[in-house]
């Protein structure tokens, strides 16, 4: 029905949109069914709105081991509130059926989608209309089965490259990727540290080179400021822990105002920076 | 240290006993782990390296452990002749010294000057301060704030030893947010710190270096049995958290098909409670902290806490080698409860003079049982991997007595 493109290239479509009107792209994460699946959903659904380019929806896990703070509090919240996979990817799914344009790629850890099998997940990602995944303790060296499954269904499985990723396994960590790549701008937990756009700027330009995707850089983003000052050097800025934060403490209205404030500070970075 | 023996089929390259094992870390730690592959790979075919360990293990450890003949034991259950393996005898107290004395120098060979740990029982967090002070090297230990609460005695001795324990309140507050806590420390402090894994878990190389270091016990017991008894076992018995002292124990019997292995896990209030820390016999095959093994987890693969006595059994996932001896049939699995392991510590100290840790008391009750069944010329060699003073507060408040 859709005339839309679906899955690594609907990320492909947002990112070469952005490119040319000379704009990063904004990526915001959120946990999905923090606090709870009605709640989440209407954040998840005001996204776009809130200018967001591409939505990462967090799955749930009882042990976060890459997470600050923020994300862990908000992995718990959802889990008490009875919310698994399957109820996230049905946010997903109901999130798709309004918004044909917006990519929605899931973030989350590799047990809950090995206990449901890389094939049935994929599945569940393309019924839900989900476009890409970035599983982040499954380092290339064992994504072999969901990567197969990923590619074969045209969706992106996403991998991450750090400051501790160095010339010699650079190579690895681009192959067979799609999408974009993620560079997690400091060695840290999410929302930890707060990343320097001299050092961002030259990892940026060695992984564009090395993979020919664009590059999205988060962790410690949490500031218009900061968010700005990436936009100039990458493709794209991701903010969570500081959403996740203002969800928590705040609720959905405040939550999508500073994700507007962020998308505005993305979006506008590099014509205030030339004018 | 003889590194390379015969039974060295698994790891592969890949890190995997079988299908088990692996090296699921995010990307950040992916080349410190690669780093730590090739410097632990020199170190164990470098002979320097082996004469180093050697050294310390008799002088410092006080290796090789005794292997005992408790007599009354074997009395009380009426059967097979019982045999201890007396590594509680070890410097502090328990069998994980032998590990953190391979890391830690492992860790100064590597130019490390920052080492940190995670501990349930807080042996693990002693045996690794021991070392730190020993080597001079600054030491973090994480320890759930639960576990901190039920281990005063633990705790204290490693702040002497001039560590800093960090209380962990994430998650449920026991071992598995202490090791969540450690890894997300190392991905903050990659450059300087060397992260001593107490258990044959974790990512590649963790579970075959911690195997390697404690595969020492088994060879030891089996020269001593062999020179005791003229013959070989007809069965190892360890209790088995993550598995490293059975690991250590069973390691060198691998080959010998008719020496039984058995693991026993902490049933904690039962099974069928749902209360347990049994990975084998009541989880699923999964990936946590580095590796997929067996796991407690639910239906849509959220990890489910562990309960037992034991803080040091209180882990729900189990060592990826013993997932494969599971699934290959090599070795058995059973299983004792905390009122089993409440009752042999008590008999353990009364007849044997004794105080077993409340871990290996739990391998006492399954030696109890095939003691019975093996007959009068059976033996039994039982890995008495911990001393059980650390737990005499925790046993009297379990028995209602106020000290």
């Amino acid at each position: 029905m859709s005339t839309h493109p679906t899955g690594a290239a609907r990320l492909a479509a947002r990112f070469a949109a952005c490119k040319a009107q000379n704009e990063a792209a904004f990526v915001a994460y959120i946990m999905g069914g923090d606090p709870d699946v009605k709640t989440a959903q209407k954040l998840l659904d005001g996204l776009p709105g809130a200018g967001v380019d591409v939505i990462e929806l967090g799955l749930p896990f009882t042990d976060p081991m890459a997470d600050g703070p923020a994300i862990q509090a908000a992995a718990l919240r959802a889990l008490k509130a009875g919310v698994r996979t399957k109820n996230v990817l049905a946010m997903a799914a109901k999130f798709r059926k309004k918004d044909q344009q917006t990519p929605l790629i899931v973030m989350g850890y590799y047990n809950p989608i090995h206990h449901m099998g890389c094939d049935a997940f994929t599945k569940a990602c393309i019924e839900a209309g989900v476009d890409g995944a970035i599983i982040v303790d499954l380092p290339p060296e064992e994504d072999a089965p969901l990567r197969a499954a990923f590619d074969e269904a045209g969706l992106a499985l996403i991998r991450l490259a750090t400051p501790t990723t160095d010339d010699q396994r650079l190579p690895t960590v681009v192959a067979g990727t799609s999408g974009f790549v993620y560079y997690v701008s400091v060695a840290g937990i999410t929302g930890a540290l707060v990343p320097e756009a001299d050092p961002v700027a030259r990892a940026v330009t060695r992984i564009r080179a090395a993979s020919g995707l664009p590059v999205a850089v988060g962790f410690g983003v949490r500031t218009s400021e900061k968010a700005a000052q990436i936009a100039r050097v990458a493709d794209g800025v991701v903010v969570g822990s500081a959403i996740v934060d203002a969800m928590a403490q705040k609720g959905v209205e405040e939550a999508l105002n500073l994700t507007q404030r962020l998308s505005g500070a993305v979006h506008h970075a590099r014509s205030e920076s030339t004018s | 240290m003889s590194t390379q023996t015969q039974q060295d089929i698994w790891p592969d390259a890949r890190g995997r006993f079988g299908e088990f094992g692996g090296r699921f870390v995010a990307e950040t730690l992916m080349p410190l782990i690669l780093e730590l592959e090739s410097a632990w790979d020199e170190a164990r075919n470098d002979p320097e390296f082996a004469a180093q360990m050697d050294a310390y293990m008799r002088d410092y450890v006080g290796r090789p452990s005794a292997l005992y003949h408790a007599e009354r034991l074997s009395e009380e259950f009426g059967g097979a002749k019982i045999w201890l393996k007396r590594d509680e005898l070890n410097h502090t107290g328990s069998h994980k010294i032998n590990n953190c004395l391979g890391q830690v120098l492992l860790a100064k060979r590597m130019g490390k000057t920052r080492i940190i740990a995670e501990t349930g029982a807080g042996q693990h967090g002693v045996a690794t301060a021991t070392l730190a002070a020993r080597f001079g090297l600054p030491c973090v230990v994480f320890m759930g704030a639960t576990d901190i609460e039920r281990q005063q005695p633990n705790v204290f001795r490693m702040k002497l030893l001039g560590a800093e324990v960090v209380p962990v309140t994430s998650g449920t507050g026991t071992l598995k947010d202490a090791m969540n806590e450690a890894l997300r420390d190392w991905v903050t402090h990659v450059d300087e710190t060397f992260y001593v894994i107490g258990t044959v878990a974790g990512p590649h190389p963790y579970p075959h270096m911690v195997r390697t270091f404690q595969s020492v016990i088994g060879r030891e017991a089996r020269a001593q049995i062999l020179e005791r008894e003229g013959r070989l076992p007809d069965a190892c018995v360890a209790c088995i958290g993550g598995g490293s002292n059975a690991m250590g124990l069973f390691h060198a019997f691998v080959p010998d098909k008719n020496v039984r292995l058995i693991g026993v896990e902490a049933a904690g209030k039962g099974i069928e409670t749902g209360q347990h820390a049994a990975s084998l016999k009541g989880g699923a095959p999964g990936v946590l902290h580095g590796n997929r093994t067996y796991l407690l987890q639910d239906e849509d693969g959220q990890i489910i806490d562990a309960h037992s006595i034991s803080a040091g059994l209180d882990y729900p996932g189990i060592g990826p080698e013993h997932a494969h001896l599971h699934d290959i049939g090599r070795a058995e699995y059973v299983s004792a409860t905390d009122k089993e392991a409440l009752e042999m510590f008590q008999l353990c100290t009364k007849l044997e003079g004794i105080i077993p840790a409340l871990e290996p008391a739990h391998a006492l009750a399954r030696v109890a049982d095939l003691a019975a069944e093996l007959g009068k010329d059976g033996l039994i060699i039982m890995n008495m991997c911990g001393r059980g003073d650390k737990d005499v507060f925790a046993v009297a408040g379990h028995l209602g007595v106020k000290i």
